[in-house]
């Protein structure tokens, strides 16, 4: 691993998620093999790759929500901060709140925007009064960008926002739970060109506090904001390094096919 | 000759249109389909149209104001011919037949949905007028307000319908209380945690339950439920003796509509999106927690709707009450003494000699109509319910 810049620190000790021979399979199909990956804290990590290479299927396993896949079976080593999470004494449930996940097409819960937001804090207990249950609200609104355009109405309905508002209040949503790590799997893929633009922006806003772990289809969008990328091709993790190098000098002719549009 | 036959020749003479409108437009165009404006099956089924629907009007018509004479019928097939021939005349290549289809088919369709409206308000008209003549022999206060419930066939009867409506909801009550949890569960258990291998046992199991017969039902109530609450509950509770009580069909009416709450449940739950469960699950929710707070939510307005379709069943069942609960007309409060219910009354009311003249034979149809107008508020009801909820939901 060729990596030179001193705030992307990449080794085992230090990562804040490491796996080793990570192995998927759903019934008989072998959907990812042999990933060994160590991914830094405070740093936008892209994966990209063609259409079911396993993306999403990696970004499933840090959360463990491969779990509630009945077919999906997990074999190989998974730590977050150095603590295997496949351990028994490890609850699958406070898990997800400290790696919290940003789905494909926005999936707000039929209930108010502060309701949302609340969902997490209310399950988990974080707050004791109503009134720090409101400043969490708040506070999480404001990082996901969003609090200005919906602090009037607090109460209407999550469903009525725009596919855009939407995607930053399941952002705001995955906050309010103060997880360490953000999954987003193609977060944008369901959005227009504008709000595709605010999201990436609160991405790179969001490195200051999580590790963010991002798929997306979009090789311009891996380069706009991340700052390490992983190339996975048919179930295998092909090349992991500084994006700006990944993208300008790939090592494995596979990953230069990719991006140069040649498989995909 | 009977109208059969007229409808049989007529049938001949649309089946002959059928091939002439196809002829004729194939043949103004020069046997070539492709210079119509329409396809040729339009064109076959238009001429089918206009050389049907006078005649049958006129059929129908001649029908309604007297019996059916040769001239009559000899006017319809006339009528039938003038319009095939008038229609084959109208076709060439630029007369859009599928315009005149598709006018055709819009009247069917409304007039389908005539024929289910026309029917209920038949059904209300007969009802009503029976009910009218039933209350210029009866005071209709007595009728709303009275709590006694006697019918004498020699004159004199009281015949409030309090202690009728009373027993009505008891037990529906009772078998809600009973049907809804456990429908709900069983709905719940199936559509979240039951692989397919338990599902594609359990849920055939529980509908099996649906396709009983309510006598059967019945008379597992009055063999079995029955005997088992009295000798076990309400005589040692010191609540009774009767083995026929609200309890006892309650109970078992519950059991019938277990199948109605869950099915239709499941069906709504498992339409609730995946997405909304993986977004909970992402946030650390239980699986109980995402069923209480994303999924019963998002699905409450469609089990309302189960709930309140299980409520509509159980006011007009029948055959479970007279065998479970009884025939005795009673106010009472203590669920392990018989009672019985509107439809009941009805049915004992027009069994055996009845004088269509006399209240107590026309109280029936008071009753029906009475019933009738609870199970609409109800469905009414529902209807508010499920829109509300929508609105909240979508
Ligand atoms: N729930 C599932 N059950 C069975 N197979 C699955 C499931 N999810 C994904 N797969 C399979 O695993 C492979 C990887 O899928 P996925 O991780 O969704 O790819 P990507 O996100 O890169 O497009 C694909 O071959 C897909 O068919
Ligand atoms: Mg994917």
């Amino acid at each position: 691993m060729k990596d030179t810049l001193t705030e992307t620190p990449a080794a085992a000790d230090t990562a804040k998620i490491a796996t080793r021979d990570l192995q998927v399979h759903y019934g008989d199909t072998h959907a990812l093999r042999d990933v060994d990956v160590d991914i830094p804290d405070r740093t936008v990590t892209a994966l990209i790759g063609p259409s079911g290479c396993g993306k999403s299927t990696f970004l499933r396993c840090l959360n463990r929500m491969n779990d509630t896949i009945p077919a999906a079976r997990v074999t190989g080593e998974i730590r977050i901060d150095g603590e295997d999470i496949h351990d028994p004494r490890i609850d699958p449930v406070q898990l997800r709140a400290k790696v919290g996940m940003v789905f494909q097409k926005p999936n707000p819960f039929p209930k108010s925007i502060r309701d949302n937001v609340a969902y997490g804090p209310r399950i988990h207990g974080l707050t004791r009064t109503r009134a720090e249950l409101d400043e969490v609200v708040e506070k999480s609104l404001r990082r996901a960008a969003l609090w200005d355009e919906v602090k009037d109405r607090l109460d209407a309905l999550a469903t009525g926002l725009s596919g855009g508002q939407q995607q930053r209040l399941c952002i705001a949503r995955t906050i309010a739970t103060s997880p360490e790590i953000l999954l987003m799997d193609e977060p944008c893929s369901a959005l227009d060109p504008i709000a595709t633009a605010q999201i990436e922006e609160l991405i790179d806003d969001l490195r200051s506090r999580f590790a963010v772990v991002i798929v997306t289809h979009s090789m311009q969008q891996a380069a706009r904001v991340s700052q390490r990328t992983a190339f996975f091709h048919l179930g295998r993790m092909v090349e992991y390094g500084d994006t700006g190098a990944l993208f300008t000098n790939p090592a494995d002719p596979r990953t230069e096919s990719y991006i140069t549009g040649r498989i995909g | 000759m009977t109208a059969t036959w007229i409808l049989l020749i007529l049938l001949i003479i649309a089946a002959a249109s059928f091939f002439l409108g196809r002829a004729r437009a194939i043949a103004c165009a020069g046997g070539d389909s492709r210079a119509l404006h329409s396809l040729p099956g339009h064109y076959s089924w238009a001429t089918v149209l206009v050389t049907l629907l006078p005649a049958l009007l006129l059929l129908a018509l001649l029908e309604i104001s007297a019996a059916l004479t040769p001239a009559g019928t000899l006017a319809v097939v006339i009528l039938a011919l003038a319009a095939l021939a008038w229609s084959l005349r109208r076709i060439t290549p630029v007369f859009r037949a599928r315009a005149t289809v598709e006018r055709g088919v819009l009247a069917l369709l409304i007039l389908a949905a005539c024929v289910a409206i026309a029917t209920t308000a038949g059904i209300v008209l007969s009802m009503l007028f029976e009910t009218l003549n039933f209350f210029v022999q009866y005071d209709w206060r007595e009728f709303f307000l009275s709590a006694t419930w006697a019918p004498r066939f020699q004159g004199g009867s009281e015949l409030g319908f309090l202690p009728l409506l009373w027993g009505t909801l008891y037990i529906s009550l009772i078998a809600l209380i009973f049907a809804v949890p456990v429908g709900l569960f069983a709905a719940i258990y199936m559509a979240e945690y039951a692989g397919r291998r338990i599902r594609a046992v359990v849920k055939p199991g529980i509908e099996i339950l649906a396709g009983i017969p309510t006598i059967v039902y019945g008379l597992f109530a009055l063999i079995t439920v029955g005997p088992l609450l009295r000798d076990y509950f309400a005589q040692p509770l010191g609540l009774g003796a009767s083995g026929s009580s609200v309890m006892t069909a309650g109970l078992v009416m519950g059991i019938m509509l277990i199948p109605f709450v869950s099915s239709l449940s499941d069906d709504i739950i498992a339409q609730v999106p995946q997405s909304l469960r993986d977004g909970s699950l992402g946030l650390g929710a239980t699986r109980s927690e995402t069923i209480r707070q994303v999924i019963l939510p998002a699905a409450l307005p469609g089990i309302v709707g189960a709930v309140l379709l299980a409520a509509s069943r159980a006011i007009g069942e029948t055959m479970i009450v007279v065998l479970g609960a009884g025939a005795a007309a009673k106010l009472s409060l203590n669920p392990f003494e018989a009672m019985t219910t509107i439809t009941v009354k009805i049915v004992s009311q027009l069994t055996g000699d009845s004088d269509f003249a006399a209240p107590e034979t026309l109280v029936a149809f008071a009753l029906g109509l009475t019933l009738f107008a609870i199970t609409l508020c109800l469905n009414v009801l529902a209807l508010a319910i499920v829109r509300k909820y929508r609105e909240q939901y979508e």
